[in-house]
C-alpha cells in the first residue's frame, strides 16, 4: 500500500509544489526518492512530532497540503493535541500517514502496534479516517484526499493480493464498496483497513457462505449519518477490524443507528485486548488474538 | 515613544482592564506585560496587504493565546473589530471566547494550550521561504511557554533551515501560574541557552517601544530571530504589578477604578 501512496504522491507534487512530504526520522529506502525529486518539498522534522504536526498545520496555513508519513502512534497519539487543536479545530489539509495499520509491526511489540488509533482519530469532528482494503482502494483514498485536502487520516497495511483494478472507483465518504455480492444474501460482512482478504477467507466456512462482502473505506464523524439507509438493507452485518472494540470501527457502526428504529443485528469482531504485550508475527497474533474467534 | 503610540498603548490597557472587570476574566497581568510589544508590532512592523486593507501580509500569532484579551483590545483600536464585539468579551455566546480564536476577525490562528503558536509558525515561516514571499512570521510566546518541550524541538528547526523570516517574542514577565519562573524550572541562562541553539538573540526591555521596534527589525542573518522582552507581570498598574495573584484575578469595581486613574495619570 505505502508503494501506491508515495506513487501517488509523487504524481501530485509533480504538479503542485505546495505538496508537501514531512517525516519524524523514518522511512529508509522509502522516502528518499521522494525527496530527491522534490528537495524542496520534503523535510524530515526529526524525532519531534508534536512539533512536526505543528509545522504542518502552519504550511497547511499558508495553502500547502502537508503528508506526515510515520508510523502508527508517532504520528497519532504523540500529537493528539496537535491533531485536536492545530489542524482539526483550524480544518486544514493536513494527511496523517501511518503506515503501521492494526499489528503490521507485530513483532515490534505494543509500542508499534496500531490498536486504538481510529478511537482517536473518530473523536475529531473534521477528520476523514481512510482505511483502505487493498491496493486498489488505496490509490482511490489517495486520489480523494488529492481532490479534497481536509484534515486525514490515510491507514496503510501490506496486503498479499498486489491486483490493482485498471478503472479506479470513485470513492465517496461513508460509502460502502461492493466486493462480493451474492443474490439473495441478506447478510455481509463490512470491514475497514485491510481485512478484505480475511473476509474472503470466512466465505468457506459454512456458518458465512451466504455472506456478501463489503467495505467502508473513507469515513468519520461527519459520516455516520450515511450508514443508516445502508445498514438498513441488511439483516446482519458483521464487521471485522484489526483495532480493539473500544472507540474502534465497529463501534462507530453501532453509534449510527442510535436511537433509530433499524433492527439490523451488528455484530463486530475486533481484536482482543489481551494481545497487548504480545509480540509475534502479524499473522501469529491475528490468529491467536483474531482468527479463534471464528472457530 | 511618539504620542500616538502612548496613547495607543494607554488605550489598550484601559480596555484590558475594563472588560477583564465586566467579564471577571483571568490573565490581566499577562495581558498587560504585552501592550508595548502588541503596539510596535501593529504599529508598523506588521506589513499589511496594501496601505488601505485592514489585513496583513505578514503573520502574527499569540501563542499565549491567554492574553487574548490585549490583542481584542489592539484589533479594536486597528478598527478590525467593533465596540459592540469587543464589548461582548467573555460573555455568553460570544465570539470573542477568553483564548484565542481564529473565528475572530483578524486572528489567525486559535491558541490556548501552551506550545503550539510557536511550531506552527516556524511552519509558516517555512511556507513563506518555499514560496520565496518577502512574508515575515512574529509570534508572542509566553515564558511559561519554555517549559514545552515543542519550544525547543522548534527553535532547533528553525535555527536548521535558517528561518531568518522569523521572530518569536518571549513575553519574559518571570512570574507563571503558580509562582515566579525561577521557582518553576529554572530557565537562565536563557539568552546563552537560546543562542546556542543557533539563533540572533535580543534580550531588550519589553516596555520600552524604541527598543521594541529596533529589535522587531529583521535581517537577513540566517538565523531565526528571538527577542527576550523582559516586562513586568501586570506592568501600569502599580498593585497588580509583579504579583502572581494577577495571573488569575479580576479587578473589582474599586480596584478598577483606582487602576484607570493610574493609567490616565501615567
Amino acid at each position: 500500500m505505502r508503494n501506491i501512496f508515495i506513487d501517488e504522491l509523487i504524481l501530485a507534487a509533480k504538479k503542485n509544489k505546495k505538496i508537501i512530504l514531512i517525516v519524524n526520522d523514518l522511512g529508509y529506502s522509502f522516502v528518499e526518492k521522494f525527496a530527491k525529486m522534490f528537495p524542496k518539498q520534503f523535510y524530515n522534522a526529526g524525532v519531534a512530532e508534536q512539533n512536526m504536526t505543528g509545522i504542518a498545520a502552519g504550511m497547511a496555513l499558508e495553502g500547502c497540503h502537508v503528508f506526515v508519513y510515520s508510523i502508527g502512534n508517532f504520528s497519532t497519539f504523540r500529537c493528539a493535541e496537535q491533531i485536536r487543536n492545530d489542524i482539526d479545530y483550524h480544518n486544514l489539509p493536513v494527511t496523517l500517514v501511518n503506515v503501521g495499520a492494526g499489528l503490521r509491526y507485530g513483532n515490534l511489540g505494543y509500542t508499534h502496534h496500531s490498536l486504538q488509533d481510529y478511537s482517536l482519530m473518530r473523536s475529531f469532528p473534521n477528520m476523514l479516517i481512510n482505511s483502505p482494503n487493498n491496493l486498489t482502494e488505496t490509490k482511490s483514498c489517495m486520489r480523494y484526499i488529492l481532490q479534497n485536502p481536509q484534515p486525514s487520516y490515510l491507514r496503510l497495511t501490506q496486503v498479499k493480493d498486489h491486483f490493482i483494478e485498471k478503472k479506479t472507483p470513485n470513492l465517496k465518504p461513508g460509502k460502502w464498496m461492493p466486493i462480493i455480492e451474492k443474490k439473495g444474501s441478506n447478510k455481509t460482512f463490512l470491514t475497514t483497513g485491510g481485512l478484505v482478504n480475511l473476509a474472503k477467507k470466512l466465505l468457506i466456512k459454512k456458518k458465512f457462505n451466504n455472506f456478501s462482502i463489503f467495505s467502508l473505506p473513507i469515513w468519520g464523524m461527519k459520516h455516520k449519518e450515511r450508514q443508516i439507509k445502508q445498514i438498513k438493507k441488511w439483516d446482519t452485518v458483521f464487521v471485522l477490524e484489526d483495532h480493539l472494540e473500544d472507540g474502534g470501527f465497529g463501534s462507530w457502526l453501532k453509534e449510527s443507528i442510535n436511537n433509530t428504529n433499524v433492527k439490523t443485528k451488528i455484530i463486530s469482531k475486533s481484536i482482543s485486548e489481551k494481545v497487548i504485550s504480545k509480540a509475534g508475527s502479524e499473522k501469529y497474533l491475528l490468529e491467536k488474538y483474531f482468527l479463534k474467534f471464528f472457530d | 515613544m511618539n504620542i500616538l503610540e502612548k496613547k495607543l498603548a494607554k488605550n489598550l490597557r484601559k480596555n484590558i482592564l475594563q472588560l477583564s472587570n465586566k467579564a471577571k476574566s483571568s490573565h490581566i497581568g499577562g495581558c498587560l506585560s504585552i501592550v508595548e510589544i502588541l503596539t510596535v508590532l501593529f504599529s508598523g512592523t506588521l506589513k499589511k496587504i496594501s496601505l488601505k486593507s485592514n489585513k496583513y501580509k505578514d503573520t502574527f500569532i499569540l501563542s499565549k493565546g491567554h492574553a487574548c484579551l490585549a490583542l481584542y483590545c489592539m484589533l479594536y483600536e486597528k478598527k478590525i473589530l467593533n465596540k459592540k464585539t469587543l464589548f461582548s468579551y467573555g460573555q455568553n455566546g460570544t465570539l470573542l471566547m477568553s483564548h484565542a480564536s481564529h473565528h475572530v476577525p483578524g486572528v489567525k490562528f486559535s491558541t490556548g494550550s501552551l506550545g503550539h503558536g510557536l511550531p506552527v509558525a516556524v511552519g509558516s515561516a517555512l511556507a513563506a521561504k518555499l514560496e520565496k514571499k518577502n512574508r515575515k512570521v512574529y509570534v508572542l510566546i509566553s515564558d511559561g511557554e519554555l517549559n514545552e518541550g515543542t519550544t525547543w524541538e522548534s527553535l532547533m528547526f528553525a535555527s536548521h533551515h535558517k528561518l531568518d523570516n522569523l521572530c518569536v517574542i518571549i513575553d519574559y514577565n518571570k512570574i507563571q501560574g503558580l509562582t515566579f519562573v525561577s521557582k518553576t524550572i529554572k530557565i537562565e541562562p536563557l539568552l546563552k541557552k537560546i543562542s546556542s541553539f543557533g539563533c540572533n538573540v535580543k534580550n531588550i526591555d519589553g516596555h520600552n517601544i524604541f527598543k521594541i521596534k529596533k529589535a522587531l527589525i529583521l535581517n537577513k542573518t540566517n538565523k531565526p530571530r528571538v527577542i527576550i522582552a523582559n516586562t513586568i507581570k501586570g506592568k501600569g498598574v502599580s498593585f497588580m504589578e509583579n504579583k502572581i495573584a494577577w495571573h488569575y484575578k479580576s479587578p473589582n469595581n474599586v480596584e478598577l477604578k483606582n487602576a484607570l486613574e493610574e493609567i490616565e495619570n501615567a
